[in-house]
């Protein structure tokens, strides 16, 4: 079990690294696709399937792997952008700094006084690159549906780190995570088109002077 | 007497077979495309004829300009005969060997570099500057892999190294290595071989003044060398029982690298960086998973 659930874990890390070095944004949005697809098989193998985890696996599976990415597409389309063109983080230093801190995680995780049935487990490790992956994307990318990307597969590591509750908590608030996550990237995705139809581009750095 | 005629045997093998692997290449491009294409033994062809052809000099180079392919000629078969092939170890074999075919490459590089720049031709200046700056990533990724399968193995000689396989880390160090073998060998998506424009080559612009023997010798060399990394590739990842299983790694490699070259157009030079730094980090999560023990 734990073999199967470190394969799906290392999926994802590799995919986190995919979404930092391709330039263009549906690559981007599949990597997102593939990735929630991942993290939402994942309870079905940590805990003995009864209907309530399979209800909430299938829910994350069609939100993450299924509706998010849809809405993405659609503000893509909408903006009629899709490729970033010039970010602040270059590709290159940021698939080093992803992997750089992948390799950090994985040995900060060594470190940590976990409980005895996690120390061989992946998740810590996978939750931390997620997050790190996550705030390079949005640190470094300047158009607004890259940074929807880099916060969701943030949100995606955080979703690691709640299944080390999974005995605890019963996918109860990951459900609720679902559910917000879906309705604020269904209002980015009208957030995208207003900025596009007042700016003219999704560049972020034109919204930092304010203007009356 | 026994060693000396098994090293003149290898010689033989790593003279005769290599120049055979860009005719299959080809077969395989010709194949995909569906044409005919030209016969298996085209390079054989190719390095007779211009054994026979007399050397046209420039009256600004030095000796360096022939001195250049014919050291790195020897340093790449040095460097081959130091590869165990299968079962058959390698000639030589001892602790760190592995650091003397890293650095007999480099130094095969340096001297094809040195040679190119002798000239004073712009476009063999540019092919040089392409060269060394791939090479340096590209060095990257092959210490990365080589230094996954030493941490693996615990030795540092060539010949324990890669008799296992690579363990959990193998389909990492053989999309890594593989890349490399891409790059390291101008194959498509780095450099395309087929290219008649100087300005998009980076091998070729390095020898286009070379002729005659010295260009017999950098061509045979580059076959060398594209042997050298398809057997790498073979015994790094799988841990290859007989000559015959060797031979057929060699073989699907060959495949994949016409595929590629089939299937593929070249990068565009300022994604090539991307590509190099991909591989290294391929071969660096290998090293991390050998060096953790397959869990992490």
């Amino acid at each position: 079990m734990n073999e199967r659930l470190n394969l799906l874990i290392g999926l994802a890390m590799g995919l986190n690294l995919l979404a930092l070095g391709s330039s263009r944004l549906p690559t981007v949005i599949s990597v997102l696709s593939a990735q929630g697809m991942v993290l939402g098989l994942m309870p079905l193998l940590m805990e003995h399937i009864d209907w309530r985890v399979a209800a909430v696996a299938a829910a994350t599976v069609a939100g993450k792997g299924f509706v998010i990415p849809h809405m993405l597409r659609r503000a893509m389309r909408a903006a009629q952008i899709d490729r970033e063109i010039e970010p602040v983080i270059g590709y290159v230093p940021s698939l080093l700094l992803g992997a750089g801190g992948t390799i950090a995680a994985v040995a900060l995780a060594r470190m940590l006084p976990l409980l005895p049935e996690h120390t061989g487990s992946l998740l810590v490790p996978g939750a931390l690159a997620s997050v790190l992956t996550g705030f390079v994307l949005l640190i470094g990318r300047v158009k607004a549906i890259s940074q929807v990307c880099g916060y969701l597969i943030l949100e995606n590591g955080v979703y690691l780190f709640g299944l080390l509750l999974i005995h605890a908590t019963t996918m109860l608030v990951e459900a609720g995570i679902l559910l917000d996550v879906t309705v604020g990237v269904f209002v980015i995705g009208i957030i995208v088109d207003r900025i596009q139809r007042a700016f003219d581009s999704l560049d972020t750095r034109k919204l930092t002077a304010l203007r009356e | 007497m026994n060693l000396i005629l098994e090293i003149a045997l290898r010689l033989l093998v790593w003279l005769l077979l290599p120049p055979l692997l860009p005719g299959l290449i080809n077969k395989v491009k010709a194949w995909v495309a569906g044409r005919r294409g030209p016969p298996v033994f085209q390079l054989y062809y190719d390095l007779a004829r211009l054994w026979k052809k007399g050397v046209v000099l420039s009256n600004l180079v030095s000796p360096g300009f022939v001195v250049g392919p014919a050291v790195a000629w020897v340093a790449l078969l040095g460097a081959a005969l130091l590869m165990p092939l299968g079962p058959a170890k390698a000639a030589l074999s001892f602790q760190g060997d592995v650091l003397l075919v890293i650095y007999l490459l480099a130094l095969a590089r340096f001297c094809t570099a040195w040679a190119a720049l002798e000239t004073g031709s712009a476009f063999e200046g540019m092919g040089a500057a392409r060269e060394v700056s791939y090479a340096v990533l590209a060095e990257a990724a092959i210490i990365a892999g080589v230094l996954s399968l030493s941490v693996q193995t615990g030795t540092t000689s060539l010949a324990t190294m890669l008799e296992p396989s690579a363990g959990a880390g193998a389909v990492l160090l053989a999309a890594g290595l593989f890349i490399v073998l891409l790059a390291e060998n101008c194959r498509v998506p780095f450099d395309d071989p087929n290219t008649h424009l100087e300005l998009t080559m980076i091998h070729e612009a390095m020898v286009l003044d070379h002729s005659g023997p010295p260009l017999a010798v950098i061509l045979h060399g580059a076959s060398i060398k594209l042997m050298f990394f398809s057997v790498l590739l073979t015994e790094a990842v799988l841990p290859v029982g007989s000559l015959a299983a060797l031979a057929g790694g060699v073989l699907i490699v060959v495949l994949g690298v016409g595929l590629v070259e089939s299937l593929l157009a070249r990068l565009a030079f300022r994604r090539v960086p991307l590509l190099l730094t991909t591989a290294f980090i391929l071969c660096l999560f290998a090293l991390l998973m050998a060096w953790k023990g397959g869990t992490a």
